[in-house]
């Protein structure tokens, strides 16, 4: 059984979890620990840090674009857990990133490291289940990773069982078959999430793609244990209109509505 | 079974698999399930032989090339490609995923294209059956292949620029992957090579190991060597796959050098490359350090491509075959001798097999079968720029 921050979590609280993305070293090389720690500060639950691909195959074009900036900017893995080392923070963690880069780092080396620098879990959305399972899991499990799968619409019942089975984090149901922020309106997603939540899965489900506004996390928080917030927010740091610390401080309360 | 052949798992050797995000697992999933049965069934098999005869023009002829014979102080043969309709190989692919595409009840098709030759050739199957295309081609190629963007517009496909990235074959395919990702349910993506994840490296050899079989029946016992030009290594597997267990052919594979494979203008993966996982299957590619991918350069649209089927990297780790890599200004001379001594212009990706004639140890007995894989009608506008003939 792994035990870290996000599990710990998720036996604390299982309504409402609002989960942010960001892309590491996006807008500026330097900007990836100031957004992590105003997230901390402004009560997010969990938090979610994306490593920059050059083709990432998943992504709409808002992370794509924020991707090939932060790789601009020098952005890498390593540099990335050099940033995580020196800053404290008491939140759940998830990096977030395809399997080429991680697998040139080398696996386990990426997997201890994760753990030094006090990240909880991974979504590696290009490595598939039966990969997972076979080959990586007892270096996942060595290290307290957990490990997070994607469930979408077409995802028959039998994979979705399997799917809790491996998952020691929570399932992220995507709430429409799409690649990340693509569409413009957070599709009314009831049924397939009401269908999720009667499977009574272990697994806790949070529920992400196209969420962009406190009405929508509200939607979405109806019917499952919480919601991912991404290319809305990339899009809010993008332009912001104020400081960084503002912007996501405002963007944070708004959706929560403190 | 085959050394050389995929495995259950989807591997060829440690090469191949299914990298694929959650998203695309049913559809996946669909045609893992179905694409052999499909490909065995009567129906399937009499209809794709007759279109391949009555539309697409087979079997190619198998020329003997005298002049590049006499020069090269051996028999070369060439196994006529470019003849096929639309102007090279990549339509024997199109046509057998276009009738499995229709068994498996999709409306809508997809692909990404390069050179162009791709997506005119899916452009033309989806007319020929009357289903929606939309081909993803990258901002860069789609200027320097304004010819093939014309014919598929003709044809009545959408094509859609890919502006992320290199602005190539890369990125188009990535767009393609993405579109797919948004249409999992009607849609079916036609991959134009031998790459992305398993069954599409095994599939899309099947249909064009139709080039080797006829080469086999053509030639009167077997060639001592058969080369291929690679991007991602359609017309080099189909080339291949009979050959596969024969060991005394020898098979070269020629990617492009670009300016040099000393120099950072260059798409020759498997002689510069490392392994990754690009476009959903482990094979060799073009990486740095930290895993990201390196934008490849070549003169040609169809070999710009950082990566290369799963397929070829075992061939290459296993030594059953060789892989030469030929700059852009030798593939450029070697279209120009092709033209002037058999009459025939190449296109500039089958200009780098011609090249690599002068660098193998070629015997007076040897029996040589280059894959002539398209025709340079597309790459004209290259040809008069660099070689002058405004």
């Amino acid at each position: 059984m792994i035990s870290n921050k996000l599990t710990h979590l998720f036996n604390r609280k299982s309504t409402d979890l609002l989960n942010i993305f960001f892309t590491a070293g996006y807008p500026k090389l330097e900007d990836t620990t100031i957004i992590l720690n105003e997230l901390e500060k402004s009560g997010v639950d969990l938090i979610e840090i994306g490593i920059p691909f050059s083709d990432p195959l998943a992504d709409g074009p808002t992370i794509q674009e924020s991707s090939k900036i932060a790789l601009e900017n020098g952005m890498s893995i390593e540099v990335l857990f050099n940033q995580l080392e020196t800053s404290k923070h008491d939140v759940p963690v998830l990096l977030m990133g395809y399997f080429n880069p991680v697998m040139q780092y080398g696996i386990e080396h990426f997997c201890k490291r994760c753990k030094e620098v006090g990240v909880d879990g991974l979504i590696i959305p290009d490595l598939p289940l039966e990969v997972y399972a076979s080959q990586y899991k007892h270096l996942f499990e060595k290290y307290d990773l957990c490990n997070v799968f994607l469930v979408t619409p077409q995802t028959s019942t039998n994979r979705i069982k399997q799917i809790d089975e491996f998952s020691n984090g929570f399932i992220y149901a995507v709430s429409s078959a799409s690649t990340t922020g693509t569409k413009s309106n957070f599709d009314d997603a009831s049924e397939y999430l009401n269908k999720l939540k009667s499977l009574n899965l272990k697994s806790p489900i949070l529920t992400g793609f196209n969420i962009k506004t406190r009405e929508n996390y509200l939607a979405a928080c109806k019917h499952v244990n919480g919601a991912i917030i991404g290319s809305e927010f990339i899009r809010q740091i993008s332009n912001p209109k104020s400081s960084l610390q503002d912007t996501v401080k405002d963007f944070v309360s708004s959706i929560k509505n403190d | 079974m085959s050394k050389y052949q995929v495995n259950e798992q989807g591997f060829y050797g440690e090469f191949g698999g299914a990298f694929i995000p959650e998203l695309l697992y049913p559809n996946i999933e669909e045609l893992k399930e179905n694409y052999l049965a499909i490909e065995k069934s009567e129906s399937f098999q009499n209809e794709f032989q007759q279109l391949l005869k009555d539309y697409v023009g087979r079997p190619t002829p198998l020329f003997l090339a005298q002049r590049l014979s006499e020069k090269y102080g051996a028999e070369i043969w060439l196994k006529r490609e470019d003849l096929c309709h639309t102007g090279a190989h990549k339509v024997n692919n199109t046509i057998g995923q276009i009738l499995l595409a229709q068994r498996l009840g999709k409306k809508r098709i997809i692909a990404e294209t390069g050179a162009g030759q791709h997506g005119v050739a899916t452009a033309t199957v989806c007319a020929l059956k009357g289903l929606d295309c939309i081909v993803y081609m990258g901002e860069k190629d789609i200027e320097r292949q304004a010819p093939n963007v014309a014919r598929m517009k003709m044809l009545g496909a959408t094509v859609k620029p890919a502006t992320s990235g290199s602005k190539t074959l890369k990125d188009a395919t990535n767009e393609a992957m993405r579109d797919w990702i948004n249409n999992p349910e009607d849609t079916h993506y036609i991959i134009g090579s031998v790459v992305g994840p398993h069954p599409y490296p095994d599939m899309v050899a099947r249909y064009q190991s139709v080039i080797s079989q006829e080469i086999k029946n053509q030639m009167d016992g077997l060639p001592d060597y058969v080369i291929a030009c690679v991007g991602g290594g359609s017309n080099a597997m189909g080339a291949f796959y009979h050959f596969l267990d024969d060991p005394s052919v020898k098979l070269v594979g020629v990617e492009a050098a670009g300016l040099g494979i000393h120099t950072d203008k260059t798409a020759a993966t498997l002689n510069l490359g490392t392994p990754g996982v690009l476009h959903a299957s482990r094979s060799i590619m073009m990486q740095d350090k930290d895993g990201q991918v390196i934008e490849p350069h070549s003169i040609s649209a169809g070999l710009d491509y950082p990566g290369i089927g799963p397929a070829h990297a075992w061939l290459k780790v296993s030594e059953r075959a060789q892989y030469m890599a030929v700059t852009d200004e030798d593939a450029l001379k070697a279209a120009v001798e092709c033209s002037r001594l058999e009459g025939i212009i190449p296109a500039l990706e089958t200009a780098h097999a011609f090249s690599v004639l002068k660098d193998l140890d070629l015997k007076s007995t040897d029996r040589v079968v280059i894959n002539l894989s398209g025709r340079g009608d597309k790459d004209m506008n290259t040809y008069m720029n660099e070689l002058n003939l405004k």
